[in-house]
């Protein structure tokens, strides 16, 4: 089927305003989630849901997180990781105290918790910047994790130190803890980045949306119309810690099954994080998809193609190599297209649309 | 000139304006004020504090002395947003658009303070939100035909040339509905073509919607073609203020354009 | 009262109880906040001139050291080591101004805070492949002998290494005040398109200060290295440098150093005398609790400049 619009005339400006006005579009979504959700269970086997696909939906999920409030709201976070612990530590403690809720609802209560926590360390962005907001986002970063190490009462006095999910069931399905299999957590992860990832899109399309990009395009204009500063940047804060809460949540019940502060460190999780929006695209739901992919996938390549030249790989020498495609891709691509793949995939379609004529 | 419209009660007072930045005095006693349904021009050499007297006006700036009315209310000082909210809108002199955003988000932004929507109902993106939003979207689509921009709906504002940007702003300024619209140098940099354009928007705004209007201008044809009244600011004071034939006549002014030294 | 007791009385009753140990925790304290004050100069003289915060100098700093360890470790002697690995800097310098700087030249300065991550990626990456991972001694012949002043125990290395920042910030100061090229970059950080007008060469300029940078961050690397082994976590001390930056002012020489002290001294005494009553380890995030403070009073720092916005 040719990509084309033309011949699609939108007759309201609803139609106008739609998630995807062409239908190639919503055919191409429609096939991804048919694959995403029939085909995908069927063939991957246990190690590609349990360490590419799971993590993969979960990051995704925080790096839309993390886009709304770097991306579309230009307010630059480095605590991610905290957010995100506060969303797991949040779904522990009340799923152990109140054990009959169900979990799923527990994952939501969480990110609303991890939105409160989002507000407090947002509030200095009314009067600081960039990376003066850096500094800020650090400090929830080292000092969130900090308090959950330190204070037995976040993991109830645990003596390993760790949080562990708790064997829960939905339904009858056993969701969480170490008996739920791999293929339900990965449904759960699925289906947790498909509705966020539309409500997200929602939001970005509509006044919020404006409200942030407004605020970073040039904040002083912004307030000008009647954009308040204060509020705009709290409720990106908020909703991004929702994200990265709901997230985080995911990351220890669907994923790691039991974890310290340390999985939520500034290196394993802040800064990929911000990696994966960077190079997907910064201000776009699908290039932080995209961007959560790569990242995802580039390590697991590294480690696996040597093997298949039968090369030798060193771990440190991989993990170097790492350093150096993400270093430079990052500079790279802020250089030619600070939109990153989002971008390239967009130029990808414009010339397509065009086919088979240059212009 | 035209005097087709009935002048009506003051809109606006500025009393006894002071405001300086560290040791320099950007304004010094400045006091006008600004009537229901005019346009006036606020003319002065540069330097004169021209954009320093519309950000005391938007509440972008906070001013040391003085007062200002508005719709009835004194006030010494307000926030930029709630200056939005009463009805005050502005373009800038160096446009103030939001260069990530298409024409048509730049101009919906500048209906904000009419959306009403919490951020549940939007991200659902059904019901009131999406009613909300489509209803808005049709006023802004009668701004973009009123100034003729359809064809750059969709284009990234960073992308279109100058006299489209100022074109846009005053768009976006529009949305807003204000009852007090500021203009720093719509024209500024512009051709002879566009600047008739502009000052065609300028006046129908004026005329259909009864919108009042300040502006600030360099070009004195212009101004003295479209101002119902002239306020001259030099060196941050008000030297004269009255009908562009007036102010072109007065010996002050004149000396303040040709650069008579300051005794 | 109990709680009061730990937080406001008994922590200055032990203070009051031994000086002598009060003080050998301040002279701790200073010293590392000497060290702190070393990256965070480097920070301000390229944010200074080119109004782009470096993320990327800690890994400067993990990247100097390991070429210094490395060319030693392969018997070139040590001075020789020495104007090599500075050489090295000058060389990256213009590296990073051809490749990274010009092109983004005219970008937000969030986005050139992002690619300066990436850059700090890049170059823990390639130092590490160039000059091997595991922690190395780093021995430049610093005499490191402890001695005793008044019962205060004292170390060499550290009054060494007190020294070396004092005589680099007086010849940075000098540079900066009195030399045609220290005006030069002064005017340029004031206002890019004024000092391109009046026919400064900015590019010029700009690997000036990524090359002065670059050899801040080779002394930086020295101390930190000979203290406690290049490796790895050198790169991390730039993220103590930022809280440092915000007290004392990211456009302030002067305020560097003094933020840096107040920073090493201050988490001294509060993981000493207030840690105890958090459960310990406050050392991680007391710098940062302090910066936000700040920020939140004083957004400027103690030295900055205060920022007047216009439209």
């Amino acid at each position: 089927m040719l990509y084309r619009e033309a011949g699609q005339f939108k007759t309201s400006y609803a139609k106008d305003q739609a998630v995807f006005p062409i239908i190639q579009d919503r055919w191409f979504i429609a096939l991804v989630l048919v694959v995403a959700y029939g085909v995908v269970p069927l063939v991957a086997n246990e190690y590609w849901l349990q360490a590419v696909l799971i993590p993969f939906l979960i990051f995704a999920l925080a790096a839309i997180g993390l886009n709304l409030l770097t991306g579309y709201a230009g307010q630059l976070s480095l605590g991610t990781g905290a957010f995100m612990a506060v969303g797991a530590y949040a779904t522990y403690k009340i799923t152990t105290v109140f054990p009959e809720i169900n979990i799923l609802v527990v994952f939501v209560m969480s990110g609303f918790v991890a939105a409160g926590v989002g507000i407090v360390f947002g509030l200095p962005s009314l009067r600081i910047k960039g990376f003066y907001l850096a500094v800020a986002t650090l400090a929830a970063q080292f000092f969130i994790l900090w308090l959950f190490n330190k204070v037995g009462w976040f993991y109830n006095d645990n003596p390993s130190g760790t949080i562990t999910a708790p064997p829960r069931t939905v339904f009858g399905i056993m969701v969480a803890g170490p008996r739920a299999t791999a293929e339900v957590r990965y449904f759960i992860s699925l289906t947790f980045l498909v509705i966020f990832a539309l409500l997200a899109k929602n939001l970005v399309r509509g006044r919020i949306g404006r409200s942030w990009m407004a605020i970073r395009d040039m904040d002083v204009a912004a307030e000008i119309i009647g954009i308040r500063p204060l509020q705009t940047k709290l409720l990106a804060f908020a909703i991004s810690s929702f994200y990265c809460g709901v997230a985080g949540a995911l990351y220890v019940f669907a994923y790691l099954g039991s974890a310290e502060t340390e999985a939520f460190d500034l290196l394993q999780v802040s800064f990929p994080v911000l990696f994966m929006i960077i190079i997907g695209g910064l201000g776009s739901i699908l290039g932080s998809i995209l961007g959560a992919a790569f990242i995802i996938l580039m390590p697991i390549f590294l480690t696996n193609a040597p093997a298949l030249f039968n090369l030798p790989m060193p771990t440190d020498l991989s993990k170097h190599i790492e350093e150096i495609i993400l270093g430079g891709l990052i500079v790279f691509l802020l250089i030619v297209e600070p939109k990153g793949f989002a971008r390239l995939w967009q130029i990808a379609k414009e010339k397509l649309r065009r086919w088979p004529f240059p212009y | 000139m035209n005097t087709a419209r009935d002048i009506g009660d003051v809109l606006l007072k500025v009393e006894d304006i002071s405001l300086s930045f560290g040791g320099v005095q950007a304004l010094r006693d400045v006091t006008f004020e600004v009537r229901a349904r005019e346009v006036l021009g606020i003319i002065g050499p540069n330097g004169a504090g021209k954009s320093s007297m519309l950000n005391v006006i938007n509440g972008f700036y906070h001013p040391d002395e003085g007062r200002i009315t508005y719709k009835g209310t004194t006030r010494t000082a307000m926030r930029p947003h709630e200056a939005a909210r009463q009805g005050i809108a502005r373009t800038f002199q160096n446009i103030a658009l939001f260069k990530g955003m298409s024409t048509l988000d730049n101009i919906m932004t500048g209906r904000n303070t009419m959306m009403h929507r919490n951020f549940l109902w939007q991200a659902l993106y059904l019901g009131p939100a999406r009613t909300e939003e489509l209803e808005h979207r049709g006023a802004v689509e009668r701004i973009i035909d009123f100034l003729e921009i359809e064809a750059i709906r969709k284009t990234p504002v960073g992308r279109l040339p100058y006299g489209l940007q100022k074109r846009v702003e005053l768009g976006r300024a529009l949305a807003a509905e204000p009852e007090l619209l500021l203009l720093d140098e719509p024209m500024a940099g512009m051709n002879l073509e566009e600047k008739e354009d502009m000052c065609r928007f300028i006046l129908d705004v004026n005329d259909e919607f009864g919108t009042t209007i300040a502006l600030i201008e360099h070009d004195m044809a212009v101004v003295m073609d479209i101002c119902d009244r002239v306020v001259v600011l030099d060196y941050g004071r008000k030297i004269a203020d009255g009908s562009p034939d007036q102010v072109r006549a007065d010996q002050g002014v004149v000396d303040a354009y040709l650069g008579v030294s300051h005794g | 009262m109990d709680l009061m007791n730990i937080l406001f009385i008994a922590p200055f009753l032990d203070m009051a109880d031994s000086p002598v140990f009060l003080a050998e925790v301040v002279i701790g304290g200073v010293l590392t906040g000497v060290m702190y004050s070393l990256v965070a100069l480097g920070f301000v003289l390229i944010f200074k001139a080119s109004g782009v915060f470096n993320f990327a100098q800690g890994a400067m700093v993990l990247f100097a050291a390991l070429t210094l360890v490395g060319l030693m470790e392969r018997g070139v002697p040590v001075w020789l080591a020495l104007i090599g690995t500075a050489a090295v800097m000058v060389v990256l310098a213009f590296i990073i101004e051809r490749v990274m700087l010009r092109p983004l030249i005219h970008q937000e300065g969030i986005i050139l805070f992002m690619a300066t991550i990436g850059l700090d990626f890049l170059l823990q990456g390639v130092g590490q492949i160039a000059w091997g991972s595991n922690v190395k001694v780093l021995n430049v012949g610093i005499p490191n002998e402890s001695f005793e002043v008044g019962g205060i125990l004292l170390n060499e290395f550290d009054l060494f290494a007190a020294l070396i920042a004092a005589v680099l910030v007086g010849v940075l100061a000098v540079f900066f005040q009195k030399t045609a090229i220290g005006r030069a970059l002064r005017a340029v950080a004031d206002d890019h398109q004024a000092a391109l007008a009046i026919g400064i060469p900015l590019k010029t300029i700009w690997v000036i200060v990524w090359s002065v940078a670059g050899i801040v961050a080779l002394v930086a690397g020295i101390m930190w290295g000979a203290k406690s082994g290049v490796q790895f976590s050198l790169s991390l001390i730039a993220l103590k440098s930022l809280p440092v930056l915000i007290l004392g002012g990211f456009t302030s020489i002067p305020g560097a150093i003094i933020g840096g002290l107040i920073i090493g001294v201050g988490e001294k005494i509060a993981e000493i005398y207030w840690g105890p009553a958090f459960g310990g380890a406050i050392e991680g995030w007391f710098a940062y609790m302090l910066a936000l403070v700040f920020l939140l009073f004083r957004p400027q720092g103690l030295f900055g400049e205060r920022i007047i916005e216009r439209v």
